[in-house]
C-alpha cells in the first residue's frame, strides 16, 4: 500500500508529464498557423538528432522582483508567444502550456549568416513536462533540433533567476552545416536571449543574460542522416511551392449544391 | 535549493555497478548523479546499472541528466541499464526515447543476466 507521501508524488509526477504519446497530435488551432510538419510526427530527444549535442544555459537575474517562482512562471507560460522575437510566432493549443500539447511555430530563419530572416519554417513543440516552476518542450521530427527546451524560475542567493536550457542536436545534415556554417546557432541562441529579455522586461528590469555552452557530445550521428527526409524547412518551401497548384485544383473541383 | 538525493554506489560483480538511486532527480541532482558515476567507472565496471527503486520523483530536468551521464558512459564504452522503474517512469522513458538507449530490465538479477 502506498503511503500517503508516495500518493502525492504519484499525483505530482502524473499530472506534470505528458501522457504517452508516440506521435504528436495538433489540437484546434489559429487558422494562421500551419499544421503541416508536426501532426502525426514522433517526438525527438537529443539521442535521435544527427550533429553534435549541446547544453545551452541562458539566464537572467530578475533582481528586485518581489514575487515566487511559480508567480513568475505563471506569467511567463501565459505570454510565452509575446515574449518570442518576431520571426518566431508561437500558437499554442487553446489548452495553453499543458502537459501533451502541441504548439506550433511559424518561424523565418536567415538564408545566410547576417543575413535577414526571411525562409519560412513551419514546426512545432509539445510539452512533454510543465509543473509550477518549470515547463520542457520536446521536438518534432523535421525540427531543425532535435531535443529538448526547458524553462524555469528559481531563486538563487535570494534572487530569482529566469533561465533556457536546451539539451539538443542538429536534426540532419542539413540542420548542421546551417548551424556550423550559416550561423543558425547563433540565431537560435538570440532567440532565447530575446525571450529572457522580454520576460525580465515584463517585470521591470533590466539585466544582462548569461550564456555556458557545454558540448555533450562532439560525435556526429551519421545513422541519424536520413532524418533529412522530414526537414520542416524544406517541406514548408515545397509547400509554398504548392500553394498555386492548390489553388487552381481548389477552383477546379465541383463546388457542393447547398 | 538542495539535491533531496541520495546515490550509493556497490560492486555487483567483475564488469558492473550498481547506483542505487534514492529520491528526487531534478536539475539539482548533477553532482550527486556524476559523483556516483564516477565512482561506479574507478572501480573498472564496463556496465553501470541503475537502481531506480528508491525513486520518489524525477523531472524533465532529471530526464536530461540521464542523457548526459548515457553519452559519458558511451564515450567510455561502457553500458547504461536500468531496473525498478515505476509503469509510469517507464512510459516517461518510452515518451523520451530513453529507453532506445537505456534498456530497462524488470530486476536487478534480470540486469545482470543481461550482461553476464
Amino acid at each position: 500500500m502506498n503511503t500517503p507521501s508516495e500518493n502525492v508524488d504519484q499525483k505530482r509526477t502524473e499530472t506534470a508529464w505528458a501522457p504517452p504519446t508516440p506521435r504528436m497530435k495538433v489540437g484546434e488551432m489559429p487558422a494562421e498557423a500551419r499544421n503541416i510538419n508536426v501532426d502525426g510526427r514522433q517526438p525527438m530527444s537529443p539521442l535521435q538528432g544527427f550533429g553534435q549535442m549541446w547544453q545551452k544555459t541562458f539566464k537572467v537575474r530578475l533582481s528586485g522582483v518581489d514575487k515566487s517562482p511559480a508567480e513568475v512562471m505563471r506569467v511567463w507560460k501565459e505570454n510565452f508567444p509575446s515574449f518570442q522575437p518576431p520571426e518566431n510566432r508561437f500558437y499554442p493549443s487553446m489548452a495553453g502550456i499543458k502537459p501533451g500539447e502541441v504548439l506550433l511555430i511559424e518561424a523565418k530563419v536567415p538564408p545566410f549568416a547576417g543575413m535577414p530572416s526571411v525562409l519560412p519554417v513551419s514546426t512545432g513543440v509539445m510539452v512533454l513536462y510543465a509543473d509550477d516552476t518549470s515547463f520542457t518542450v520536446m521536438t518534432p521530427e523535421g525540427h531543425p533540433e532535435a531535443g529538448w527546451n526547458t524553462f524555469s524560475v528559481y531563486e538563487e542567493d535570494g534572487v530569482l533567476v529566469a533561465q533556457c536550457q536546451s539539451l539538443c542536436r542538429p536534426n540532419d545534415p542539413l540542420y548542421d552545416f546551417f548551424n556550423r556554417f550559416m550561423g543558425a546557432s547563433s540565431q537560435q541562441d538570440k532567440i532565447w536571449i530575446h525571450v529572457l529579455d522580454s520576460v525580465a522586461g515584463h517585470f521591470g528590469v533590466q539585466s544582462q543574460v548569461t550564456t555556458a555552452k557545454i558540448l555533450v557530445d562532439p560525435k556526429v550521428q551519421w545513422a541519424y542522416a536520413r532524418n533529412i527526409w522530414q526537414n520542416a524547412a524544406i517541406r514548408t518551401m515545397f509547400y509554398l511551392l504548392g500553394a498555386p497548384l492548390r489553388w487552381l485544383r481548389g477552383k477546379s473541383r465541383p463546388r457542393a449544391k447547398a | 535549493m538542495k539535491a533531496n538525493l541520495t546515490m550509493s554506489v556497490r560492486k555487483a560483480n567483475q564488469n558492473s555497478s550498481v547506483i542505487d538511486i534514492q529520491g528526487e532527480i531534478n536539475a539539482f541532482a548533477e553532482n550527486t548523479l556524476m559523483d556516483a558515476y564516477t565512482q561506479a567507472s574507478s572501480a573498472g565496471a564496463r556496465n553501470i546499472i541503475l537502481n531506480f527503486n528508491g525513486l520518489e520523483y524525477m523531472n524533465s530536468s532529471g530526464i536530461g541528466l540521464l542523457v548526459t551521464l548515457l553519452i559519458r558512459a558511451k564515450r567510455q564504452n561502457q553500458r547504461l541499464l536500468a531496473f525498478g522503474l515505476t509503469e509510469h517512469y517507464q512510459q516517461i522513458f518510452e515518451l523520451t526515447r530513453l529507453n532506445e538507449a537505456i534498456v530497462i530490465y524488470a530486476t536487478e538479477a534480470a540486469a545482470l543476466a543481461a550482461v553476464s
